[in-house]
């Protein structure tokens, strides 16, 4: 047993891809095991691994956990990324929580069907630009420090890179209107661990693509 | 200014009554205040005091906070209903996130047209029964203590039993094969805080009803 935490999802970002983003930005190695067939998923279950039945499953320090936010709250609170004190820890959980909204979005637009993609890509610009963005622009220009709380790293910094490239992803432009954001953008990227997981070869996911929904339809589909 | 915590939501659960629920276990009074009509909302909004433009908003130590869960993490750490360590969190924040599913399928079932709400019933049901309740009462018989978690009251303790007492508004006899659960149903209702909060005239509210629907649908329709 190497000690490291180990990951087990579909070879794809879904909701395994916080986890990612945060473990590399801890600077934490991991493995990960890949579900590609319904079998291997009915085992997991079978050998009553999956509390819910669900994935992610995250192997860390003992524990089978599940529930991405769960996962991703332990590896914060272990890694020091989780704020000073408990006004801190709201703070980065309220951050945490709008970007996870957003994210949410983002997460569901390859499975919706064609028809109703372009509102659904309408929708997560408007989000953005109007609800999520604003926001942290203005945290990042009232303090004027790096960081989105207590002047240090912290989840919430790394939650929020992550959605700002994901959204530029769709959305190219996603960042005109916001200076601090693309200047806090710059900062992240540049930061050690991150740049190395934007890197090729970093165990970073490529963006859904057809085949990945249809290896997640196979596979989770009842 | 410390005073109580004060909670800004229309006068029904909604995303709101797993909050009212931690607050009363932890024995601590709060105030509401109701979001009754369109500018009431607006008025709120206006004011800057919802972050991300939404509600439940709970004012509390001075904080102006949103996000469901941010919100329930604070409180719970505050009152010690988090566990005593990293890991006791970790599994806290694991059955939490399990019975916020569960719950999560229930929150809206009075929005939904008369099929939809059938279906989406039998299907709360089947999860209830197949996936998060027998999670539950494993975890119980596995450490035979009384609570999930450090055998301790905790957050987690509160939200299942938030949980069970709602599934049985749908299905009165659904924890029939869970007997574990329903000794942790009659332990925990005992609890003179939570006891309290369980009798006529507390700050429970009741189940949505048509009146809520009308009144939410009126308050958010854009």
């Amino acid at each position: 047993m190497s000690g490291k935490p180990r990951l087990t999802y579909c070879n794809g970002r879904g909701r395994m891809e916080p986890v990612r983003w945060l473990l590399a930005a801890a600077g934490v190695e991991f493995e990960e095991i890949f579900l590609e067939t319904r079998e291997q998923y009915e085992k997991l279950i079978k050998d009553g691994v999956l509390m819910f039945q669900q994935v992610p499953l995250g192997e860390i320090d003992g524990m089978k956990m599940v529930q991405t936010r769960a996962i991703l709250s332990y590896i914060a609170g272990k890694y020091n990324l989780y704020g000073k004190d408990l006004k801190e820890r709201a703070l980065i959980d309220m951050y945490v929580e709008g970007i996870i909204d957003l994210m949410q979005m983002i997460l569901m637009f390859p499975f919706s069907p064609p028809e109703a993609k372009e509102k659904n890509l309408d929708s997560i610009k408007e989000k953005a630009t109007n609800r999520y963005f604003p926001v942290f622009e203005k945290v990042l220009k009232q303090h004027g420090q790096d960081f989105l709380v207590g002047n240090k790293f912290s989840w919430a910094d790394v939650q929020l890179i992550e959605a700002i490239l994901a959204v530029e992803e769709k959305i190219p432009a996603v960042l005109s209107g916001f200076p601090q954001l693309q200047a806090f953008k710059i900062r992240m990227s540049n930061m050690p661990t991150i740049k190395k997981f934007l890197q090729p070869g970093s165990p970073r996911k490529p963006p859904p693509d057809e085949r990945y929904v249809e290896t997640v339809l196979k596979i989770f589909k009842k | 200014m410390a005073g109580k915590p004060k909670l800004h939501y229309p006068n029904g659960r909604g995303r709101t009554e797993s909050i009212r629920w931690l607050l009363a276990a932890a024995g601590v009074e709060f105030e509401e205040e109701f979001i009754e009509t369109k500018e009431d909302l607006l008025k709120l909004l206006n004011d800057g005091s919802l972050l991300f433009q939404q509600v439940p908003m709970v004012e509390i130590d001075g904080m102006k906070m949103v996000q469901t869960r941010a919100i329930l993490s604070y409180i719970a750490a505050k009152y010690n209903l988090y566990g005593k360590d990293l890991k006791e969190r970790a599994w806290i924040d694991i059955y939490v996130e399990g019975t916020t599913e569960l719950m999560g399928m229930m929150m809206f079932l009075a929005f939904q047209a008369a099929g939809t709400k059938e279906k989406n019933i039998a299907l709360m049901i089947e999860r209830a029964t197949t996936r998060y309740f027998p999670a539950y009462e494993k975890a119980l018989k596995d450490h035979g203590h009384d609570y999930l978690v450090g055998n301790k009251l905790s957050w987690a303790d509160i939200h299942l039993l938030e949980a069970i007492l709602m599934v049985e508004e749908y299905k009165p006899d659904i924890l029939s094969t869970f007997p574990l659960l329903q000794a942790f149903k009659g332990r925990t209702s005992n609890i003179p805080t939570i006891k309290k909060f369980l009798q006529p005239g507390s700050q429970r509210k009741p189940p949505s009803d048509e009146k809520f629907v009308a009144t939410v649908t009126k308050i958010f329709n854009t």
